[in-house]
């Protein structure tokens, strides 16, 4: 049980015959939207103590990515938090392009900003629409997956994929965006806050929803920030920190927008935070679309990593034999060891890249914020009910894929 | 007897074929909500859905557990369809029909604790989910018997004290009686039906009523999300389908007593214009409109609301709903003391508050309080 003061437990600490059970919440449980188990010393329905187990879907992506040139390392990384992969996708690639140092130009990184953006309101709004399934009001994640439907359609233009998205390139983006994004993209900023307000008004004022969020899974921000929290989670404890503000990438320091924080860290908070920053999303997509930069959609400087124009391939001698040297991945790359961090769509994703100038990464380790979260959930659902730790669980937004990379 | 019969089995069809029909409603009416289309393929609009359900339900592996104990396993299911039937045997489907020279009344029969049948055999229901969960032998079923139990207890009290304010009111426990007594709309200055006299008791009722029939936002006993399927986790085939289908047995059920405890049953405005069989015709058609509308708003309420946690469900059943129905017993006790003359020393008290509930309570038609009133 943790002592802090906003982690109250509902009730005496003294269980009322002495008998306890074991429960298996998982790893095949309908509240854990993935693979992972929990085992449960529970007292009727209060939790008395958990023990947390992962490695259901571990599938050694660090390993992995040891093995691979670094082109290939991208199609990995959109199996970490496959809710917001184009976030992952761009943050490998801005790893790769500050170890080989090179400056993308203004107008890619607005456009990877745009994508980052949609993919931060698609994680959100799934964890959002996640945590009113789990409180039993189905009807707003249909809702609010047809806004879902709405990004996705736009990664599809970009793309061609939707949820593996494999997105941009190391230098840029393999093409422009399409004359048919431009129209898709401005469809769904002019009618997204319609439908988001229908779902903000179904939930956020409900009487019942807040009574089971608010106090449910708390976390003070002492504690948070002893685990290592970072993102949404972070911030509904009370902590302003944003990797977007606090060490700028692709040049977020143009844009306006805030950072809500909550008070409590409780379920109810981390709702309300990822609410509102679904708004600051969207104005920032505004912002990036209506100063969209003219320039290219790639970096000219990197053409041992951005893939030549087909045409080239066939009649230019530089072009074929960089084709020829990204295809079976021959590229050799500078010694050395670089970090650097995304706001991902829950919390800071971090990429430890060590290179000794082979063709593969010495070293890759991912700084995945659902294996940080999913260490403090025993301590957050200690004392709750079983309906508390369900709803913590999908409010902490802790997705498999992430958690066990 | 043979009459009786026939309405036995008629009866007895009807409900089952609504119930069938209500999958299908309910699926239809979330999708409308969810901005979907809905099941569509079988038939035209999806309407042979639930014989392709119940025939799906039917041949599926009759699955039991290897621990759980073979007779209750069988016998939960078996309750809970039992009990969600038989409650239908007392609600008064439509005026009386004149066939053949007799009168046969659309009632399975017309007991005098009609409303007391109604409560007990719900009440039964429960052992169906408790008996079924228990025997599983799983922890998941296990919780939600323990709470479907915990649940039905704590709301059955609201519910009877809310029934008693009706039975107060009308002073017969049959459900005919009670029907009777709300004829037409308009009656002595009021509207006749139930729900203007007590809409405290109407609310309170519909409450506990979502509650007994294990809907949203009161389905934790089965709440899928933290229980995966409740008491019936382990349920497979048709024991499951039973469970099922007593659910919505029983939400058609519960939604027949309120139209019938509080809409007037088969009573509608007008009604006076016709007679005979016409009127049975049209009050029968009425009383499943209003039944149906019930229904509709139940599903609303399952797909609008979240649900409660359990012990905010105590909470509310303990310390919202039984002091709230019980207040309104007292004030429905107090008024009825009044206008039967039980302070009738000092009139000139009377005061506005008063005057006004005596209004709506003054519709009692039956000749000994009328002659109670001609004594003042």
């Amino acid at each position: 049980m943790s002592d802090t003061p906003n982690n109250k437990s509902l009730f005496a600490d003294e269980t009322i015959d002495g008998q306890i059970a074991t429960l298996n919440l998982g790893p095949t449980h309908p509240a854990t939207h993935g693979i992972f188990q929990n085992v449960l010393t529970v007292d009727g329905e209060k939790i008395l103590d958990s023990v947390q187990t992962v490695g259901y879907i571990h599938r050694a992506f660090e390993k992995l990515a040891e093995r691979r040139p670094y082109n290939q390392i991208t199609p990995i990384t959109d199996r970490l938090n496959y809710c917001s992969s184009p976030i992952n996708n761009m943050g490998w690639e801005m790893t790769m392009e500050k170890l080989i140092g090179v400056q993308v130009p203004k107008k890619v990184d607005y456009m990877r900003v745009i994508i980052m953006e949609l993919a931060r309101i698609a994680d959100h709004l799934v964890c959002n629409s996640v945590i009113g399934v789990d409180t039993g009001a189905l009807t707003g994640f249909t809702y609010m997956f047809q806004q879902r439907e709405a990004i996705y359609e736009l990664y599809e233009e970009v793309c061609g994929a939707r949820l593996t998205t494999n997105i941009g390139r190391i230098g840029g983006f393999e093409r422009d965006f399409s004359p048919t994004f431009h129209v898709k993209l401005k469809k769904f900023l002019k009618e997204f806050n319609k439908h988001f307000q229908e779902f903000d008004d179904l939930l956020l004022r409900n009487r019942i929803f807040m009574d089971r969020t608010i106090k449910a899974g708390p976390i003070s921000a002492e504690r948070a920030l002893d685990y290592g929290f970072t993102g949404p989670n972070l911030r509904a404890a009370g902590v302003d920190y944003d990797v977007r503000v606090m060490t700028p990438y692709s040049s977020y320091e143009d844009f306006d927008f805030d950072i809500p924080v909550g008070t409590q860290g409780d379920t109810y908070d981390r709702f309300c935070v990822r609410q509102e920053e679904v708004r600051q999303s969207l104005r920032i997509i505004e912002q990036a679309y209506t100063n969209m930069p003219e320039g290219k959609h790639f970096s000219p400087d990197v053409p041992e990593f951005y893939l030549p124009p087909k045409a080239d391939v066939y009649t230019k001698m530089e072009a074929l034999i960089y084709h020829f040297k990204i295809v079976m991945g021959e590229t050799p790359v500078p010694v050395g060891e670089v970090y650097h961090a995304v706001e991902g769509g829950n919390g800071e994703l971090g990429f430890h890249l060590i290179s000794d100038g082979g063709r593969t990464p010495y070293r890759l380790q991912f700084r995945r914020p659902c294996f940080i979260y999913y260490q403090a959930y025993p301590e957050m659902i200690k004392g709750q009910t079983i309906s508390d730790a369900v709803l913590t669980l999908s409010s902490l937004n802790v997705i498999a894929g992430e958690l066990d990379a | 007897m043979i009459i009786k019969l026939i309405i036995v089995v008629v009866l007895f069809a009807v409900t089952l074929g609504i119930a069938a029909y209500l999958t299908l409603m309910e699926r239809k009416v979330a999708a409308w909500m969810q901005d979907r289309i809905g099941p569509d393929r079988a038939g035209p609009f999806g309407l042979l859905q639930p014989l392709a359900d119940g025939g799906k339900m039917f041949f599926k592996e009759d699955f039991r557990p290897t621990n759980a104990d073979k007779w209750l396993f069988i016998i939960g299911p078996g309750i809970a369809m039992f009990t969600s039937l038989i409650t239908g045997a007392v609600i008064p489907w439509g005026p009386d029909l004149q066939l053949f020279g007799e009168t046969i009344s659309l009632q399975v029969a017309d007991v005098n604790i009609g409303i007391l049948f109604i409560m007990g055999a719900v009440s039964i229901g429960v052992y169906g989910i408790m008996i079924g969960g228990w025997a599983s032998n799983n922890k998941f079923a296990l919780f939600g018997a323990i709470r479907a139990s915990s649940q039905m207890i704590s709301y059955e009290l609201a519910m009877g004290v809310s029934v008693i304010t009706i039975v107060m009111m009308t002073g017969s426990l049959s459900m005919r009686d009670i029907v009777d007594q709300q004829h037409g709309f308009w009656q002595d200055g009021w509207f006749s039906w139930n729900v203007f006299k007590q809409p405290i008791c109407f609310v309170v009722f519909l409450i506990t009523a979502l509650a007994e029939c294990n809907r949203a936002p009161f389905d934790l006993p089965e709440c899928e999300s933290e229980l995966i399927g409740g008491y019936h986790t382990e349920y497979g085939a048709m024991k499951l389908g039973f469970f099922l289908f007593a659910e919505y047995v029983n939400m058609f059920i519960s939604c027949a007593v309120i139209s019938a405890l509080f809409f007037g049953g088969y009573n509608f405005p007008g009604m006076d214009y016709f007679s005979g069989n016409t009127l049975a015709i049209l009050g029968t058609l009425v009383f499943f409109a209003k039944t149906f509308f019930f229904i509709f708003v139940f599903m609303w309420i399952r797909w609008t609301l979240p649900r409660f946690r359990y012990d905010q469900l105590m909470h509310i059943g303990w310390k919202k709903m039984i002091p709230i129905a019980l207040i309104n017993l007292l004030i429905t006790g107090v008024v009825i003391a009044y206008t039967e003359g039980w302070f009738s020393k000092d009139k000139s008290n009377e005061s506005a508050s008063n005057a006004k509930i005596e209004q709506p309570l003054g519709v009692n038609t039956s000749p000994e309080k009328t002659k109670t009133g001609n004594s003042l």
